[in-house]
């Protein structure tokens, strides 16, 4: 609730944030209207000038000032079990420290009030009630203080580095921060010593991990990613997914392995084109997220393997559609997918994504710069060369990733797979599957974007 | 003495190792070829000098009475000599010796040390190959280049000899401490030029594997072509983090031409070529070796590496305390 009093560098000294903000609003806060006076606004109010003014007349607002800005400093000295503590001994140990630190350099003003544990300012101060219980309400969430406010000096001190990044770690981490932090660096220490190991298509399920986690915002928060038919997708053994490609940028396709990942529990392993595998940068994330190249031989070795194979047989064509034309099925390939299929005798499973062709749509290209490049295509979308950077991000469309009910391959013996018209007769079943389920999908989605 | 196995190329460390594997493996006798004199000890092994390029080799296989040639003489860079020296020993060396095979009335066995850069490397490539794949693209020059036209006059030869059983070894790169290899001299520098943006994916060989799996060819009948690998991959990077070394990415356009000025600058020599298996990797499937051939390789990729890292001098990053 008081969460905005405990931000990284809430200590209220001079250099650390503008000052004018958390620690001398978390003051003000706590010193109750009485705090609202120029004085406690003052921005540079350093905790020594804070300490300053209790050992020489004891104002509510410095006092205030300085039982907040030590709970931060000292947040690193801190074990979670410390938390435990009870709201009335945070208190008091939060109004000890004022008194414990001018122990180290006593002086005859202070000395009494460290001997009175109970809360000196509530004594003092007629608004002391008010600001116990604002006290009270900083401390339930607030790791205690149990040390006292060391020598503060005008420039950053380690320590007070130290007691930022701790903060900061317990408010990304939570509360066991220091195992979670112990992890991560372990993991991180072993990423950096080469001890993993990686699959012979390259597949590194360490990188797979963490780039789900970057993918799972994108898919759930701004594309409000919904999934259907999930049953369809066999928990072992070996299948291959067929899905429609579109949205400028293959983002279906990791999207597709997010889902898959996340509610069937099966990394996929993406074949996609050359050119993906030409790039710097995206092959190599491409072959750690497991994908290889769509050619028959990969293909089949994955799909025999038991593997949950997944391909986009409209390739540029699917992806590089203009927006004029979304939802309509290009071509699916060659028809290769499905001989591979049938040689591995696994089942075919059409994926209808519905929500990728708005992300990005696609008005324009320029094909001489495309050749140029050696790229299929170079997009222009009504934000992209616009807004330079910004344009890059992705509309947030409404997604529905439906697994249809899969298409038997096994019903036919390996040698059909050298059969062209069977092969033409399942590709044609397949797309119009895919095809019939998009406008299904469509219809029952409505806005594509609200 | 059942019978005569001549080895070519044996002032190469690895091959000398081979003949010398073969030697007391078999019952048999062994004569090793090269034009400049072993370094290494040659065993039991009978070394004549003599130059693979010329029809010398037809007159050294009547006089031994030989009748298994391993030809061994194929490398991706030699110590002395220029690209073209190396692609003459290579590519007419191998004419002149399966000329002379196909002359000889008592040859009844080839084995070919061949190299898994007969499948080049490019971003067209199934992640793994199988014997029956071919190359998509990476053979236009280097030792790929020369390698499949090492391959096509053996399958000529094989063609017009089928009496002659002939066994094609397409070997992943082997990886030693005690001898230089394409991949140990590359990863002796003290830093690593790697492509930007590209992570490959290698496959080593243990020497000790080569060497049963050569051996098991010169002295039975294994007809056919095989991968030869260690199982499992180890990345790039992986590999530069395992010897504690850094890496220097470098663009991937004209990766070749800096990757080569850097290394002669670091005092050491790559191979032509080498910089497109650094870039996109290359991984053999070796089923047939296992289910046809009868080996299963007995050291994975990363055994072989950990192998060579143990051995090796330890990188500046472990030197310095960062990792390990």
């Amino acid at each position: 609730m008081k969460d905005d009093l405990k931000g990284i560098g809430t200590s209220g000294r001079a250099g650390r944030g503008n000052g004018s903000t958390s620690p001398s609003r978390a003051a003000r806060s706590l010193a109750g209207p009485a705090a609202k006076k120029p004085a406690a606004k003052k921005p540079p109010a350093t905790k020594a000038a804070a300490r300053k003014a209790t050992g020489a007349k004891p104002t509510s607002e410095a006092r205030a000032e300085a039982a907040t800005s030590a709970p931060a400093r000292t947040a690193a000295k801190k074990k979670p079990a410390a938390a435990k503590a009870s709201p009335q001994k945070a208190a008091a140990k939060k109004a000890a420290p004022k008194k414990a630190a001018p122990v180290e350099e006593p002086t005859p003003k202070v000395a009494p009030s460290a001997q009175d544990p109970s809360g000196p300012a509530a004594a003092e101060q007629p608004i002391g009630t008010g600001r116990q219980r604002h006290l009270h309400a900083v401390t339930e969430d607030e790791a205690p203080r149990q040390e006292p406010p060391q020598e503060a000096t005008a420039d950053i001190d380690p320590e007070d580095v130290a007691a930022a990044f701790a903060e900061g770690a317990r408010r990304l981490l939570g509360a066991d921060w220091q195992t979670t932090m112990t992890e991560i660096v372990g993991s991180l220490r072993r990423r950096l010593s080469g001890d993993y190991a990686v699959d012979e298509f390259g597949l590194d399920p360490e990188v797979l991990d963490l780039l789900s986690h970057v993918v799972e915002p994108l898919a759930e928060s701004w594309f409000r990613l919904q999934v259907r038919g999930v049953e369809n997708i066999p928990a072992d053994g070996g299948a291959l997914l067929v899905a429609n490609h579109s949205g400028t940028v293959p983002v279906d396709g990791l999207i597709t392995g997010y889902a898959v990942r996340k509610y069937a529990g099966r990394p996929i392993r993406p074949l996609g084109a050359d050119l993906v595998f030409r790039l710097p940068y995206v092959g190599q994330i491409a072959r750690k997220m497991g994908a290889t190249l769509a050619c028959a031989e990969d293909a089949e070795r994955l799909l025999t393997s038991g593997e949950l194979a997944a391909v986009w047989p409209e390739g540029f064509k699917g992806v590089g559609k203009p927006f004029s034309e979304r939802y309509k099925l290009q071509r699916f390939g060659r028809g290769g997918f499905v001989s591979s299929a049938m040689r591995a005798q696994v089942p075919i499973i059409p994926v209808s994504i519905v929500g990728a062709e708005e992300i990005y749509p696609l008005i324009g290209n320029i094909p001489s710069l495309a050749r140029l490049l050696g790229l299929p295509y170079i997009p222009i979308t009504p934000f992209f060369p616009l807004l330079g950077p910004l344009g890059l991000v992705p509309l947030p469309s409404k997604w529905i990733i439906e697994f249809g009910e899969p298409v038997r391959t096994d019903a036919y013996p390996p040698e059909a797979a050298d059969d062209p018209m069977l092969l033409f007769n399942v590709t044609d079943q397949v797309r119009e599957t895919i095809q019939q389920t998009l406008y299904n999908l469509l219809v029952e989605r409505g806005n594509p974007f609200i | 003495m059942s019978g005569v196995v001549l080895v070519t190329g044996a002032a190469t460390p690895g091959v000398a190792l081979a003949a010398r594997r073969i030697a007391e493996a078999g019952d048999v006798r062994v004569v090793a070829v090269d034009t400049t004199l072993p370094t290494d000890d040659l065993g039991s092994v009978k070394f004549v000098r003599a130059d693979i390029r010329t029809p010398v080799i037809s007159k050294v296989l009547a006089v031994e009475d030989v009748d298994t040639v391993v030809h061994m003489d194929l490398a991706p860079i030699r110590p002395r000599g220029s690209g073209s020296a190396t692609k003459e020993i290579n590519v007419i060396g191998t004419m002149q010796v399966l000329a002379a095979c196909q002359r000889s009335d008592t040859v009844k066995r080839v084995v070919l040390a061949s190299s898994a850069a007969v499948y080049g490397a490019s971003p067209r490539d199934p992640a793994v190959f199988t014997e029956s794949a071919t190359a998509r693209g990476g053979t236009k020059s280097g030792f790929s280049k020369d390698i499949v036209e090492v391959e096509g006059y053996t399958r000529g030869f094989a063609r017009r000899r089928p009496d002659v059983c002939v066994t094609t070894l397409r070997m992943a790169q082997w990886l030693s401490p005690h001898f230089p290899t394409v991949l140990s001299t590359y990863l002796s520098n003290p830093v690593l030029p790697v492509p930007m943006g590209f992570d490959a994916r290698l496959q080593l060989l243990h020497p000790q594997d080569a060497l049963e799996v050569i051996s098991a060819a010169a002295l039975e009948d294994h007809p056919g072509t095989f991968n030869v690998a260690g199982d499992g991959i180890v990345m790039l990077t992986q590999a530069a983090r395992m010897l504690g070394k850094p890496t220097v990415p470098l663009p991937p356009v004209g990766f070749g031409a800096v990757l080569g000025r850097m290394v002669h600058f670091m005092g050491s020599d790559v191979s032509p070529g080498l910089h497109r298996l650094l870039t996109y990797g290359r991984v053999l499937d070796t089923t047939a070796l296992r289910e046809i051939f009868g080996y299963s390789p007995r050291h994975t990729t990363r055994e072989t590496f950990e192998w060579y890292a143990e051995t090796a001098r330890p990188g500046l990053l472990h030197a310095w305390g960062i990792t390990r």
